[in-house]
């Protein structure tokens, strides 16, 4: 593996190397550019990945502090990890159970179909749909998107079984194993899916696609990639002229370093990504770096998120198997008719034991609660994923309490779901109790809105300079050659799980930086 | 949201273990046929407590298993959970008056009262930090150990086993099979 001069101008910094920094990376660098990738986290492999969930928790998991306020259900149910995202080489592509939908042609055009909802922010994305669609195809091919290009669906398993059995006798049509970035046969130089049930704990045979075995290494073959784990970017600089200069880094030994660079991209998890900017403030930039807008850490979406648990009188053994491996696609449209904007996916879920109490229910003590995990046997579990509308006040801003170990102020994280969020939610998990009931469940819980999983629109594009902070291209509107290639982009989050939409506007965003960088524009 | 793993190490055989360390000591005898017979030496079990006394361990166990009363969970397993909130206590002078004086704030008797009682006196605590770290404590440690998946069926790693391919992911028997076209086949090699 190369090591690039830390004065060396002509080499690209990627800040980041999950689903957008890995996928920069392996474009970048098969376009002949010279990258160096900066990772907080340290670099796991399949041997080291552990199936003890909560050894694999404290091994993958961003656990610096972060502070958070507003009346979601995460500063009550989970105070000290409103957020769950990785902190390792691959990012939340390690962890991450691998649905792939993708956006419908009316979630990007959010504030035009929806109308204007008081209290959200809503805004059209500055993209075609044909023209995402295209990318999603490359993406797809990439991935090896189950129900895709040909490669065959996953098999059901018995939590898929009962939401499948449920879902029909309600009248849902399109329900199927969902679309999977896992392999459903052996393709890609990797191994087909054993059913082993610890995705999130790192897919220990490399069936489900993540940039740390795929991307990664490909990168890192052509010979340009410089790649620095255990290394933490303080803060991006820039010339008299606006444009980035390079990045500050802490490297393993907490030494301070300064990365020289061509080019900038971001793409270290939305929560990260908009600290990071607001970090780089200068004296051209007073408010964060390419935040002329006041629109960086703004707009952060997450997901209307709960877990529905069905209780049967007969076993499920629910934690055997793909997490993911089951959707109802029928409620991801828009009819205002249920009461709300927007739509939602039921994704099949379930949680592994240790996680079960501290995700599913946390709330509970006493008879009620132990109740539930003496049923742990008999339980089913789904997943609602659905579109919360983005507001100005949702926002990422630098702790004005908590610093992190190096003097940094943390993220805080402040969110007041929309109304029309949580008519969506009882909308969502009232269907989802009645798919169990459907099938004879005697009990069924509902959960609360765990830790965050999927950061969005911190960086939202726009085509108007003082609506949103990068262009259709992830290309800062203020800083020519500041690049977001993360989910903090996404101008609304629809219901799709955002790591297939993060991958296809990278893929995007790289053919661009390679022919701007050719004609000699960056 | 786990600590790291709680093993059944911290559980050793009584009669193998000396006593005049300890603050406390914590003991149990795990009944007979629990599949635990297997993962420990000798039924008798014994923990030494760096921090607390016999009695307040025995008040500590009692309100744990009142957050998460699994009436046929063995003793054993609640015992991992007053080790970690002992352990953890250990660490500062602070931390140490901080969990006795919440073990004294119960009642006396508090660990032979009935059930009702418990929970009742649980209750007034609810909100205040000593309840909630047990509480958050007990969901870290009770759940994460060979004991309770066990007791409540988690199967564990499965890497080693082959997955569950050919384990049962698809073994439900009692709603129909999924059609085809709306899964997938076994996979092949």
């Amino acid at each position: 593996m190369p090591r690039f001069e830390l004065n060396d101008t002509d080499v690209v910094v990627i800040v980041g190397s999950g689903a957008g920094g890995g996928t920069m990376a392996n474009e970048l660098t098969r376009r002949g550019l010279k990258v160096v990738m900066f990772e907080a986290g340290k670099r796991q492999s399949l041997a080291t990945f552990s199936q003890n969930p909560g050894e694999a928790f404290a091994q993958l998991t961003w656990l610096e502090p972060r502070t958070q306020s507003g009346s979601w259900d995460p500063v009550k149910t989970s105070p000290t990890l409103p957020a769950w995202h990785c902190r390792t080489v691959g990012g939340t592509t390690v962890h991450w159970t691998g649905a792939t939908p993708r956006l419908q042609p009316y979630e990007i055009r959010a504030r035009s179909v929806y109308g204007d909802i008081p209290g959200a922010s809503l805004a059209d994305w500055p993209i075609d749909y044909d023209e995402l669609k295209r990318w999603y195809q490359v993406a797809e091919k990439r991935l090896g998107v189950t129900r895709r290009n040909g490669n065959p669906g996953m098999p059901a398993s018995n939590n898929f079984k009962v939401m499948y059995a449920g879902a029909r006798r309600l009248g849902y049509k399109r329900v199927h194993t969902n679309y999977l970035a896992i392999n459903s046969r052996a393709r890609d130089d990797r191994a087909f899916c054993i059913q082993q049930g610890f995705c999130v704990q790192g897919c220990k045979t490399g069936a489900k696609w993540s940039t740390l075995y795929t991307e990664i290494p490909r990168a890192e073959a052509s010979g340009r990639l410089d790649l620095r784990s255990e290394c933490f970017v303080t803060r991006i600089e820039h010339d008299e002229a606006g444009r980035a200069t390079g990045v500050v880094y802490r490297d393993a030994a907490g030494q301070e370093q300064r990365q020289r660079a061509r080019i900038v991209c971001v793409a270290g998890n939305a929560i990260e990504t908009a600290r990071l900017l607001l970090l780089s403030e200068s004296g051209r930039f007073k408010h964060g770096l390419a935040n002329g807008s006041d629109q960086v850490g703004r707009n952060y979406c997450h997901h209307v998120l709960s877990f529905v648990f069905g209780i049967f009188d007969q076993p499920v053994s629910f934690w055997r198997g793909a997490v993911l491996a089951g959707v109802v696609e029928d409620e991801n449209i828009q009819d205002p008719r249920r009461g709300f904007a927007g739509g939602y996916h039921l994704e099949l879920a379930m949680l592994d034991l240790p996680t079960l109490p501290l995700i599913g229910l946390p709330y509970g003590w006493g008879r009620d609660f132990a109740s539930v995990v003496d049923n742990y046997r008999n339980m089913a579990g789904m997943l609602v994923n659905g579109e919360d509308l983005p507001r100005a006040d949702n926002r990422i801003t630098l702790s004005s309490t908590r610093k992190d170990g190096y003097g940094l102020p943390v993220a805080h994280i402040h969110c007041d779901p929309h109304p029309n969020d949580l008519a969506m939610r009882a909308h969502a998990t009232g269907q989802g109790r009645k798919i169990y009931e459907a099938v004879g469940a005697k009990r069924t819980v509902v959960s609360p809105m765990p830790p965050a999983t999927h950061q969005m629109g911190t960086a939202r594009m726009s085509h108007d300079p003082g609506q949103g902070v990068t262009n259709a291209y992830g290309r800062t509107h203020e800083v020519p050659n500041l690049f977001i290639s993360d989910g903090s982009v996404q101008t609304t989050a629809g219901a799709a799980n955002p790591t297939l939409t993060i991958v296809a506007l990278a893929l995007r965003q790289a053919d661009h930086i390679g022919r701007e960088a050719a004609a000699g524009r960056l | 949201m786990n600590t790291r793993a709680t093993h059944t190490d911290s559980l050793e055989s009584a009669d193998r273990r000396s006593f005049v360390r300890g603050v406390g000591v914590l003991t149990g005898v795990i009944a007979l046929g629990s599949p635990l017979a297997g993962l420990l030496p000798s039924r008798a079990w014994a923990v030494q407590l760096q921090v607390l006394s016999s009695a307040e361990a025995a008040a500590l166990l009692a309100m744990i298993r009142t957050i998460a009363p699994h009436d046929t969970l063995d003793d054993a397993a609640y015992a991992l959970v007053v080790v970690a909130v002992d352990g953890d206590a250990a660490g500062s002078t602070e931390a140490r008056a901080g969990l006795k004086a919440g073990i004294a704030s119960l009642r006396d008797g508090f660990a032979l009262m009935p059930e009702g009682a418990r929970v009742e006196q649980l209750r007034r605590i609810e909100s205040g930090t000593f309840f909630q770290s047990v509480r958050i404590k007990t969901l870290l440690v009770l759940y994460n150990n060979p004991i309770a998946w066990s007791h409540f069926g988690f199967e564990g790693e499965s890497f080693s086993k082959g997955g569950y391919l050919l384990r049962g992911f698809n073994d439900l028997k009692w709603l129909p099979d999924v059609p085809l076209a709306d899964s997938g086949p076994m996979p092949t090699a």
